[in-house]
């Protein structure tokens, strides 16, 4: 579904990621963890097309696509769905508005025809119950006075009602407290099947207690060090990331 | 030097003056020669230079006559779903034929009515246009409330401009609101053709005590006009003031808006939006003047500028030493789209009283990209995605209009001009 080849990309000219390779296939979880500014984010971000990025080398594939040429739009509705790290308040427009319109652009690239108002609020209800959100919260400004928690179920609202291909979840588990991120792993966990795939980026291994991984990968100074499965993160919960970043640093110097 | 500068153009409109309010036109005139165009370093005027402005753009300094309009022309130029008075005017002239009353209002000629203070508002020696209107208008509108008359369905003021040659056009409006009355206007100003001409309007508004009036402008002219708009108004006890000027279109459009408080508990709120593109200068200066204690002013000015278009927004508040306890606050926002565009913004606060709140803020800035990004992320195209975060950005504005039809109808021209390429 995925294909990551060797992926350069750097911002106002520092190298963030340094040849990445990665294959994600259908039904699959993986989990990206890694230390403080080892590139986390920056993966995420370029997959879903932030302007800020400049990709120097590599390629990836979505689904056959040529994903790196496409408008963040355009990944959006093939299938791409990024789950902002710090989702934006945006005062004056309203979750559902703006998701409405969202949608239907979505629909229309896929050759579908629009939701209307009816079918639209009975699509909404049932996402709704799936991370627990109040209506109330969605007529409101998008997240404007949203607290942490109810910030990232709105991102997980949005993607249950985008039904992407790809989830990227970029550190949706960071200011979470315990029922949040109980609420928000569930909406994640209904939501996975055998045609889609999950991209979990996180620092710490509690989400992956919920969101179980088929693999770990362990990235540092932009490049995946160290790949596993699901007991990798247990270890890196154990041990820190000490012995991975000694680790390949004692081989560079070699 | 200019022509202009030394008056000899306006010569013609002051001959084409008709021989009624002779004193009045006198000291209109003499108040005009006594102030003189604004120079082009003059405080009031100095980041909108009309007199080189109207120098330029203007072939003919003559009054533009009446022009025939059609109950066609009328009937497409009233806003869907509007239901209310309707008074139309051509150039300034009241058209009594295609207009409408209701119950509780009076419409009269100010030629008809005798006595009426005009000017005492609206003072010639505080601007040189008003004094030039005061000197030069042709006729105008007296409208009064009835005291205790509540009139629910708004009063749209239908003024059609066109002319030839670059015209001037000196529309003069007087309203009286009784105690106890309420009462919305809407003043839309339609440009017939693209020919370019020059309005220079005054409206006094006097509010009685506890009496609650709206005043709704909406611009939305051809890029060839220049205008000038005068809005005086003096509230009483108790009484309350609503403004919102929207400003779409023009080429170089100066809004001069002052409210008197002269009675405790009165409030004022006046807003605006200036949409501009293309080359347009919009200039907002209001003016708020708290004269007593125990009075509130609110004012929110938003604007978003494209391409190579100008703004100006100055906003002041007199607060007097007598006037205790005053509620002041005034906010200015804009959003500049392109690097050509330029806005000008000044807050200006003169408190002379210790015992008050006030506060003021502006600000200047371009679309958020990573709102921009977030919303592209969720598959909205970038042109839907900056209009939707545009509109976002106006409506606050928008949203402080009562009357449906007008705020339909705006939403309706802004949502068209922010989901193309604006």
């Amino acid at each position: 579904m995925l294909s990551i080849k060797n992926l350069h990309a750097s911002i106002e000219g520092t190298p963030i990621l340094r040849g990445i390779n990665l294959e994600v296939k259908a039904g699959e979880v993986h989990a990206i963890m890694g230390p403080n500014g080892s590139g986390k984010s920056t993966l995420a971000s370029v997959l879903a097309g932030r302007e800020e990025y400049e990709v120097t080398e590599g390629e990836v594939f979505f689904q056959g696509k040529e994903l790196l040429s496409l408008s963040p739009e355009d990944r959006a509705r093939e299938g791409v769905f990024l789950a902002f790290q710090y989702p934006i308040e945006i005062p004056g427009v309203s979750t559902t508005n703006f998701l409405r319109t969202a949608l239907n652009q979505v629909r229309e690239y896929r050759g579908q025809e629009p939701l209307d108002a009816v079918k639209f609020l009975s699509l909404m209800k049932e996402k709704m119950a799936l991370v627990e959100i109040d209506q109330k919260l969605l007529s409101r400004s998008l997240n404007e006075g949203f607290s942490g928690g109810e910030k990232k179920r709105n991102e997980i609202f949005q993607m249950a009602m985008l039904n992407p291909v790809l989830s990227i979840l970029d550190e949706t588990d960071s200011g979470l407290d315990i029922d949040a991120l109980r609420i928000v792993s569930n909406g994640v966990n209904k939501l996975k099947s055998d045609t889609t795939a999950t991209i979990v980026v996180t620092h710490y291994q509690r989400l992956l207690d919920y969101i179980i991984p088929d693999f770990v990968h362990v990235l540092y100074k932009g490049r995946i060090v160290k790949s596993g499965k699901k007991e990798l993160a247990l270890e890196l919960e154990e041990k820190g990331y000490d012995w991975i970043k000694e680790e390949v640093d004692s081989t560079a110097t070699v | 030097m200019s022509t202009l500068t030394q008056h000899e153009s306006v010569l013609g409109l002051f001959e084409a003056a008709p021989a009624t309010f002779l004193s009045l036109r006198q000291l209109g005139k003499e108040s005009f020669y006594a102030q003189g165009m604004p120079a082009l370093k003059a405080e009031e005027y100095k980041f909108t230079p009309l007199a080189k402005k109207l120098e330029s753009s203007l072939t003919e300094f003559h009054p533009a006559q009446r022009v025939e309009i059609s109950t066609e022309q009328v009937k497409s130029a009233v806003f869907p779903n509007f239901k209310g008075v309707v008074l139309v005017f051509s150039n300034g002239h009241f058209i009594a034929h295609l207009s409408t009353t209701t119950e509780g209002l009076t419409i009269n000629l100010l030629s008809e009515i005798e006595n009426t203070p005009l000017g005492s508002i609206a003072k010639p020696d505080k601007d040189p246009f008003t004094a030039l209107n005061q000197a030069t208008f042709t006729d105008g509108l007296h409208l009064s409330i009835e005291n205790k008359k509540s009139i629910e369905s708004p009063i749209l003021l239908l003024q059609f401009h066109q002319a030839q040659g670059g015209q001037v056009i000196s529309p003069r409006i007087w309203i009286e609101a009784g105690d106890f009355s309420k009462a919305t206007f809407i003043d839309y100003h339609i440009s017939v053709d693209a020919a370019p001409y020059f309005v220079n309007k005054v409206v006094e508004i006097k509010g009685g005590v506890h009496a609650n009036i709206s005043y709704h402008s909406l611009q939305e002219e051809s890029n060839q006009v220049i205008e000038v708009s005068n809005l005086v108004t003096d509230i009483y006890q108790d009484a309350q003031f609503n403004s919102t000027q929207i400003t779409l279109s023009g080429d170089m459009v100066r809004n001069n808006l002052t409210l008197n408080l002269l009675g405790s508990n009165s409030v004022g709120n006046m807003n605006g939006l200036y949409l501009l593109q293309g080359k347009s200068h919009v200039d907002n200066h209001t003016n708020v003047d708290h004269t007593i204690p125990h009075a509130e002013s609110n004012e929110l000015y938003k604007g978003i500028l494209a391409d190579q278009s100008r703004g100006v927004f100055n906003g002041k508040i007199f607060v007097r030493q007598i006037a205790q306890k005053t509620n002041a606050f005034q906010q200015n926002n804009n959003i500049l789209l392109s690097e050509d565009a330029i806005i000008n913004t000044k807050p200006q606060l003169e408190i002379w009283a210790d015992d008050v709140k006030c506060s003021h803020g502006c600000t200047v800035g371009q679309l958020d990209e990573e709102a921009l990004f977030y919303l592209q992320a969720r598959g909205i195209d970038k042109i839907t995605a900056k209009g939707l975060l545009l509109y976002a950005f106006a409506g606050e504005v928008l949203d402080k209009i009562e009357e449906d039809s007008l705020r339909n109808y705006i939403v309706n021209q802004i949502q068209n001009r922010l989901g193309s390429n604006f």
